[in-house]
């Protein structure tokens, strides 16, 4: 199982998806920037929810290319092939996955920080949680889904439209909890939001757990 | 095969108590019905408005049910139910929103609010939009009906999920409460009630209504493609 | 060896295999010869775990496949015309990866040797994306042949391929049939296909249409027959 994560991290040779995911994160935040006047009240304000629509686009990105290199040479029936549970491919992309756009999410916060002058070091241990905690549930719907859509007709269309809908209340709570962290609240402020959050984490990774093998039986 | 005497008989009866029983509910909307004191007439479009929402959600719950039920039996009528069932639910859900929009205007004096419950039939109808566009770039074949049976099920899961990280969000509660498991002082007067009870079954005759006519219309395809695909390979 | 009785894959009205029987006895290898929508590709999806039938079952030494799939999948090499090799890792890299996931013991030592087989020793640390077709597929048998299955698939193996490397590939095959391994070769190329095989088979419209001993015919004889087949399936 932590092989399939082997392979993945092998992947890491071509460096096509991470460095496209990076160019693109960074440029949603750079072109908000842009859009609202740097530096204004507004533009601080809408903050939290600039930096997560950055993640969730360029974690986008990412999910689609996460099955197009197993289609491709019929790979995935080599690991379908191989002798354990279907399941075990699912926790193995999926970890895959949650690393990626974890990298990504890391390697955007500086730049953000700097753009909108955020002291963000008081309270990078809580958005560290909040940005894991979010980005998991992110990554079992979205490796789930890149299954899926990988499958259809439109291939890389398809994926955003099933995605967004359902991490809705994901991203509601990750927005939220980041908001109030820039607001300088401290643990006990969001741990409702965190609890949230690993219940929807929780739900959404057994749900696509369970439906996993339906998706890749051919 | 293509005309099943017995159900199109069923199909038949539905249709003429679905006339009659609209005919009824106009009357009763427009004329019986008292008219409701402090909003006055617009407050007509109730007898529509719940009804639709109560067939949008029964379309999606029976779309979420027969997709478990095909995941597991791999019955293809099964699919046939849960796609057309979504079909339906879509259907009612934008009426819904409309409706819902056509009365928020003169009462809240806005189009659009972000309350929990509006926020979350908004939600819903894109995850159902979804739905409907994954069936239309899959092919008509079992993993098509397996992905859209997976997605139907993560969606009705979603649905809840999404109500309660709304509620979280803040207190903007607008919407009133449901008028049936709702508190004393939200009841509603008896001829309200009737006129309003009166509608939904209506409604609930219209679901099964459509749902037949478009099952039968679905088969009647099926049986044609597969004519088609015979020929096909004859000529190959 | 492989029993397939009565498998049936369906969806509505459309199928793809209509109660196909066939039996394969140990150390025999089987070619199956048929045109496109026959069934063959879903046979082998269904053999090889990819896919549920509708109904009917395929037992090995008595055992149903799906019920012991994963102890099924152990003995189970497939070679296909997709190589399922990773372009950006090397030869090796991609067979210890394999390797891994059949847990197999002396994993250096067997891909080792397995390199050397298939006479890619040399070139086992440049990356598959650099190889010629060929010496993807040379790749793909040694990738198959790790856990050293004694049940072989190979689907359409030679598409693609140029004279010299189909040769080879039918050097291997012969190889692998004196190992006394069940082979199902599934091909369009009814020369290749009748030259390794000891049995053939012709699938028509998910039904087996026509079986024998592959030693009763001549090349010639038996492109006679392969047409008149499926000729006649098309009449009725």
């Amino acid at each position: 199982m932590t092989l399939v994560y082997k392979d993945l991290l092998s992947e890491f040779r071509s460096r096509e998806t991470i460095s496209s995911m990076l160019v693109f994160s960074m440029l949603v935040v750079a072109i908000f920037n842009f859009a609202f006047d740097p530096g204004s009240a507004y533009a601080q304000q809408a903050a939290p929810g600039i930096l997560w629509v950055a993640f969730t686009f360029s974690g986008i990105i990412g999910l689609n290319r996460s099955f197009v290199h197993e289609v491709d040479k019929g790979c995935l029936h080599g690991l379908l092939l191989a002798p354990f549970e279907h399941g075990a491919i699912f926790f193995g992309k999926m970890l895959g996955n949650l690393i990626f756009i974890s990298i990504v999410e890391l390697l955007t916060l500086p730049l953000f920080a700097v753009f909108f002058n955020l002291q963000t070091l008081q309270g990078l241990p809580q958005l560290l949680v909040v940005i894991l905690l979010t980005t998991l549930g992110f990554s079992a719907v979205g490796t789930l889904f890149s299954a899926i859509s990988v499958n259809t007709k439109t291939r890389e269309m398809m994926l955003p439209i099933l995605f967004l809908p359902v991490v809705i209340p994901i991203l509601l709570a990750a927005v939220n909890a980041t908001a109030m962290i820039f607001d300088g609240k401290g643990w006990n402020d969001i741990s409702d939001w965190l609890r949230l959050l690993a219940a929807f984490d929780l739900i959404f990774i057994s749900l696509a757990y369970l439906t996993f093998g339906f998706v890749v039986e051919e | 095969m293509l005309t099943d005497s017995k159900s199109q008989r069923v199909e038949n009866v539905l249709g003429l108590l679905l006339f009659l029983g609209m005919l009824m509910t106009l009357y009763n909307v427009f004329i019986y019905a008292p008219t409701e004191k402090s909003m006055g007439d617009v407050q007509r479009i109730f007898y529509f408005h719940v009804p639709s929402a109560f067939v949008a959600f029964l379309g999606f719950l029976v779309c979420a049910g027969y997709s478990v039920a095909f995941l597991i039996k791999r019955n293809h009528r099964y699919d046939r139910v849960a796609y057309v069932s979504a079909e339906i639910g879509v259907l009612f859900s934008t009426i819904v929103l409309i409706t819902g929009m056509i009365w928020a205007r003169p009462i809240w004096q806005t189009w659009w609010t972000w309350d929990p419950r509006l926020t979350t039939m908004f939600i819903l109808w894109f995850l159902y939009i979804a739905y409907l566009m994954l069936r239309n770039f899959t092919g008509e074949d079992e993993r098509g009906a397996r992905f859209a049976a997976v997605f139907a099920i993560i969606a009705s899961a979603d649905v809840p999920i999404v109500y309660m990280s709304i509620r979280w969000w803040g207190d903007r509660m607008m919407h009133p409460k449901p008028v049936l498991m709702g508190d004393e002082d939200s009841g509603l007067a008896p001829e309200m009630l009737y006129t309003f009870l009166f509608a939904l079954a209506v409604f609930l005759i219209l679901y099964f209504y459509l749902m037949m006519l478009r099952l039968r219309q679905e088969r009647t395809a099926e049986i044609l493609n597969s004519m088609k695909k015979n020929l096909a390979l004859n000529e190959e | 060896m492989i029993d397939v009785r009565n498998l049936t894959k369906s969806f509505g009205n459309l199928y793809a295999l209509r109660g196909l029987n066939l039996t394969v006895s140990r150390g025999t290898c089987l070619t199956v010869f048929g045109p496109n929508g026959a069934g063959k590709s879903t046979f082998i999806r269904i053999l090889a775990t990819l896919s549920k039938p509708t109904q009917g079952e395929i037992r090995i030494e008595g055992k149903d496949i799906f019920t012991n799939a994963e102890q099924y999948r152990n003995r189970l090499g497939v070679i296909a015309h997709a190589t399922y090799l990773y372009d950006e890792l090397t030869a090796r890299e991609n067979l210890v990866f394999y390797s891994k996931l059949y847990g197999i013991p002396d994993r250096d030592a067997t891909v080792n040797r397995l390199l050397d087989e298939v006479g890619l020793g040399k070139r086992g640390n440049d990356r598959v994306r650099t190889f010629s077709r060929g010496m993807q597929q040379r790749l793909s048998i040694a990738r198959a042949m790790l856990h050293n299955p004694d049940i072989l698939l190979l689907d359409e193996p030679y598409t693609g391929l140029d004279q010299h490397a189909s040769e080879l590939l039918t050097g291997w095959i012969m190889k692998l049939r004196s190992d006394k391994r069940t082979i199902i070769l599934i091909t369009h190329d009814l020369a290749q296909g009748l030259e390794v095989a000891d049995e053939v088979a012709i699938f028509l419209r998910g039904r087996v249409a026509h079986s024998a001993a592959a030693s009763n015919f001549s090349n010639k004889e038996f492109q006679q027959l392969y047409f008149e087949t499926v000729a006649g399936g098309r009449e009725n």
